[in-house]
């Protein structure tokens, strides 16, 4: 899935953000007119810019306009893109997919071993806030759910909770899920100001790697981390805020799993969600692979014991990033296909799989790095697990 | 790009070692020996460890090391029984966790129990307070008294009290249990409280009317099941020995009006009983009750006068305890839920972080703080035992009398200070240093009945050796058998 392109811009001084359209008659004020193959005359309507795979525009006034991009295919009418200064054309919404996120930084206080979007240490803050609060309020208000992401996005600061509010003051309607490690909340008033956006539809998705702060500290790469976060989990949880826990499955992980998981149910029994996920291979992860690599196919007893301690305490429990033929079949009924439609794909050998429609299949990136015992479902199931056993 | 890269090079696992010269700092925790080659500690909140024997002594010793020992170091660590700065950086999540496990505590007294009568036309043997008469205006609690207890009940910081008629046979007073309940579903509106009813009764004298009300306003039926027939009748006398045949009528006839889960049954142990202990199971498993309570007699009243019948040895009640409580787990090893409700209790305490709100195993004690007595003649008592010892003539458990006592009086009067020193099983000699302090509870009443002391003296307590051996045996049989655990974590769903 194609998410950024290049043009050459005219008449564009800063970054500027809008719907895209091919439709003349729909531009507004907000949006661009893409132009694909042919010469179109210049829009009577307001609009944003041009987005146009030609290498010339006729009538040409002062408006903005990016000429010579490879392709707009990838775009769809009512995608929101940002169009920079250098023709740069990012697509920052989809309207097609349920998987869209903002990226609030690239800053991030952890540098975790399996990091799948390693963090880069510039102020990158108010340059992509300048953009979301462009981009905010063209996010159409059926949005069903959109993602918050980083970097850590609490390194905002107070712009974390001004962006929050522009949401649900835009999205009232849209869940809102942000990815975080928590550590901030250890603040209290950070966590009280969270609670003061007021928002229940926002649900934070914070990681637990073990239950021993020296392992958990290791994976993420920063001292004290584990205490900020389970005190962040607390001050969280004082204020009612929604918490969802995400533990990341490899070698360092799946060692301490069982215990991990009664420390959540223990220690945490206030969380709304725990998800297991699966390795992913990119970022940091193929540079560590010697460190956290471990066979899916391997952990499936821990991973199950895991899952079936908080599962039978009424914890609501997914699994993530699992293939069904690598995942014991009393587990599928937490397996979910969760994978962003543009970075899943299945193996050439999936293809003959019965099971394929049920199946989240593999990242992208994992089909260089994934279980050695992925295999397709060729009969009934039934048949097959027990030939398994 | 090459900057970045530096500064964020990835370190080794020992880096990230707060640990200082190999010294950790022990938080609050107890011992105990479990079987002769494990032991168990349990720490403030009842997390708990099974280790061989001797590894307590090693981790007082400071010989416990990081690097040797590395998942004992991370279970003690990340369960709370060591740390290694003075004061855990988690520390106000343990205080959380002890906040949650106390909060049973948070909104007071719930259980309001009215003794509306003490006649009954029953006279088991085991009874501590019934008589036999017709005599309405002694035996029965006058519309005065139902009223003023009505009136302590709505003062309860509580929003969700329970109301439970008692007797005698409660429902020989069932007009003035209707008159309660009336009163009461009124001043509820005015108060903003929600009341639970119950009724306890034998069933003996129930009828199809009577139960029409109990649909009408959501009352409970909690009546008594001591067994088979043969067992029931013996323990429970009455005219025409059909004590059973009428409880297992009135159970159909209530369930068929109320609803199965309205309706639930009690078994009192006797000598006799413990002769029996899978009849009695299979018993509470035909009539298709999806648990048990194996309860043991309590010491008062006409029980302790009933030597002969009636003082067992606890050693014969576990015996009794544990050939039932097999007999239930294999019921559920067959695919059927059927759960004991002590264990259950216990197993809730044992596994879970939150709070059981159950009177008689808790600590502070439930007297007063979770239940409150207004017996027939308008005395006021710390718990159901208490009424029973006053039977005796022990009233050191009254609190006060309806007609002359305030709310204040009651519940917060010298009576209620004395009894509260003696109701925490933190600081009781014996129970301040028990590894099973946090599962257990303290029973002032049982104490000073039994052994003359309030506090009492735990080497001959007959409640510390029951409770002991229970909560012993429950942990070892989990620990032991897999599946065993499984059952017992279905129990706790």
């Amino acid at each position: 899935m194609l998410l950024k392109t290049k043009g050459v811009s005219i008449n564009i001084e800063e970054t500027l953000v809008g719907k895209v359209t091919r439709l003349p008659e729909n531009l507004t004020s907000d949006s661009f007119l893409l132009v694909d193959d042919e010469i179109q005359a210049y829009p009577d309507k307001a609009h944003l810019g041009i987005l146009s795979k030609q290498n010339d525009i006729y009538d040409l006034d002062n408006g903005s306009v990016v000429l010579k991009i490879p392709t707009l295919e990838h775009l769809t009418e009512g995608d929101i893109v940002s169009v920079g200064a250098d023709g740069n054309i990012h697509t920052l919404y989809r309207v097609d997919s349920y998987h869209n996120t903002l990226l609030a930084t690239e800053r991030c206080n952890s540098n975790c071993l399996m990091c799948s979007q390693p963090p880069r240490d510039k102020n990158d803050v108010s340059f992509l806030y300048g953009i979301h609060k462009k981009l905010i309020p063209l996010i159409p208000k059926d949005c069903v759910e959109l993602g918050i992401s980083g970097g850590e996005p609490t390194l905002m600061g107070e712009l974390f909770f001004d962006m929050l509010e522009k949401i649900k003051h835009e999205l009232p309607d849209t869940e809102i899920h942000v990815l975080t490690n928590g550590r901030s909340f250890a603040w209290d008033h950070m966590a009280y100001r969270l609670s003061q956006v007021d928002n229940n539809r926002l649900m934070l998705g914070i990681p637990v790697y073990s239950d021993y702060y020296q392992v958990h500290d290791y994976i993420v790469q920063a001292k004290d981390a584990f205490y900020q976060t389970i005190a962040g989990l607390h001050n969280l949880a004082r204020y009612n805020q929604r918490i969802e826990i995400r533990v990341v499955l490899h070698k360092l992980s799946i060692p301490r799993l069982v215990k991990l998981a009664k420390y959540i149910y223990k220690n945490l029994p206030f969380v709304e969600h725990v998800a297991f996920m699966g390795l992913e291979y990119v970022g940091y992860t193929p540079h560590n692979i010697d460190k956290l690599w471990i066979d899916p196919m391997d952990y499936n007893k821990e991973l199950g014991e895991a899952v079936e301690f908080l599962a039978n305490k009424g914890l609501h429990v997914s699994i993530y990033n699992s293939q069904l033929c690598v995942l014991p079949e009393n587990l599928w009924q937490y397996a979910r296909k969760s994978i962003s439609d543009w970075k899943n794909s299945y193996m050439p050998e999936c293809q003959s799989c019965s099971k394929l429609e049920d199946c989240g299949g593999l990242f992208t990136w994992n089909l260089k790095k994934h279980s050695e015992h992925i295999k397709p479902f060729t009969t009934n199931v039934l048949e097959l697990s027990s030939g398994i056993e | 790009m090459e900057k970045e890269k530096s500064t964020r090079k990835f370190k080794g696992l020992e880096l990230y070692d707060r640990q200082v010269e190999k010294d950790y700092f022990l938080l609050p925790f107890r011992f105990h020996r479990l079987t002769p080659e494990k032991e168990i500690i349990v720490n403030e909140v009842g997390d708990y460890l099974i280790l061989p024997n001797g590894t307590f002594e090693k981790i007082v010793k400071r010989q416990i090391f990081k690097d040797s020992d590395e998942e004992l170091y991370g279970d003690l660590l990340s369960n709370f029984f060591i740390s290694e700065e003075k004061v855990s950086p988690l520390i106000d999540v343990l205080a959380t966790r002890y906040r949650t496990k106390k909060s049973f505590l948070d909104d007071f007294t719930s259980l309001h129990i009215f003794v509306v009568s003490l006649r009954c036309e029953h006279t088991c043997h085991y009874c501590q307070v019934s008589r036999v008469t017709q005599d309405k205006g002694k035996y029965d609690m006058s519309i005065e008294h139902i009223n003023k207890g009505i009136d302590l009940m709505m003062r309860s910081p509580n929003s969700h009290v329970t109301m439970e008629f008692q007797g005698g046979e409660a429902l020989l007073a069932f007009e003035n249990i209707v008159y309660a309940v009336e009163r009461t579903k009124e001043l509820a509106k005015v108060f903003n409280k929600k009341v639970t009813y119950v009724i306890c009764t034998n069933l003996a004298v129930i009828t199809e009317e009577i139960l029409l009300y109990c649909k009408e306003n959501d009352i409970l039926i909690s009546s008594s099941l001591d067994g088979p027939a043969f067992i029931h009748n013996e323990n429970r006398k009455r005219p025409g020995r059909n004590s059973y045949e009428l409880a297992i009528k009135g159970i159909e006839l209530s369930r068929s009006i109320l609803g199965k889960s309205r309706v639930s049954a009690l078994m009192t142990t006797t000598n006799l009983s413990l002769e029996h202990p899978k009849e009695i199971v299979d018993e509470y498993y035909r009539l298709g009750f999806k648990s048990i309570f194996l309860r043991p007699i309590s010491p008062y009243g006409f029980a302790v006068k009933n030597e002969r019948k009636n003082k067992y040895e606890t050693e014969k009640f576990i015996a009794f305890y544990k050939t039932a409580l097999h007999h239930i787990i294999d019921y559920n090893l067959k695919g059927e839920f059927f759960s004991e409700d002590y264990a259950s209790i216990i197993l809730k305490k044992i596994l879970t972080p939150f709070p059981v709100g159950y009177v008689d195993l808790n600590s502070p004690a439930g007297a007063i703080n979770n239940v409150i007595v207004f017996n027939y003649e308008g005395s006021v008592y710390a718990t159901d035992e208490s009424r029973m010892l006053a039977e005796m003539n022990d009233f050191s458990f009254k609190l006060g009398h309806l007609d002359t006592h305030s709310y204040e009086d009651i519940f917060y009067g010298e009576r209620a200070a004395w009894i509260a020193e003696a109701s925490t099983n933190e600081n009781l000699p014996g129970c301040s240093e028990c590894a099973f302090q946090s599962y257990c509870g303290a029973d002032p009443v049982h104490n000073l009945s039994t052994q003359g002391d309030i506090s009492g003296y735990r080497p001959t307590s007959s409640f510390c050796q029951k409770n002991m051996e229970i909560i012993r045996y429950l942990i070892e049989l989990m620990e032991s058998d897999k599946r065993i655990r499984t059952v017992f974590e279905s129990w706790i769903q």
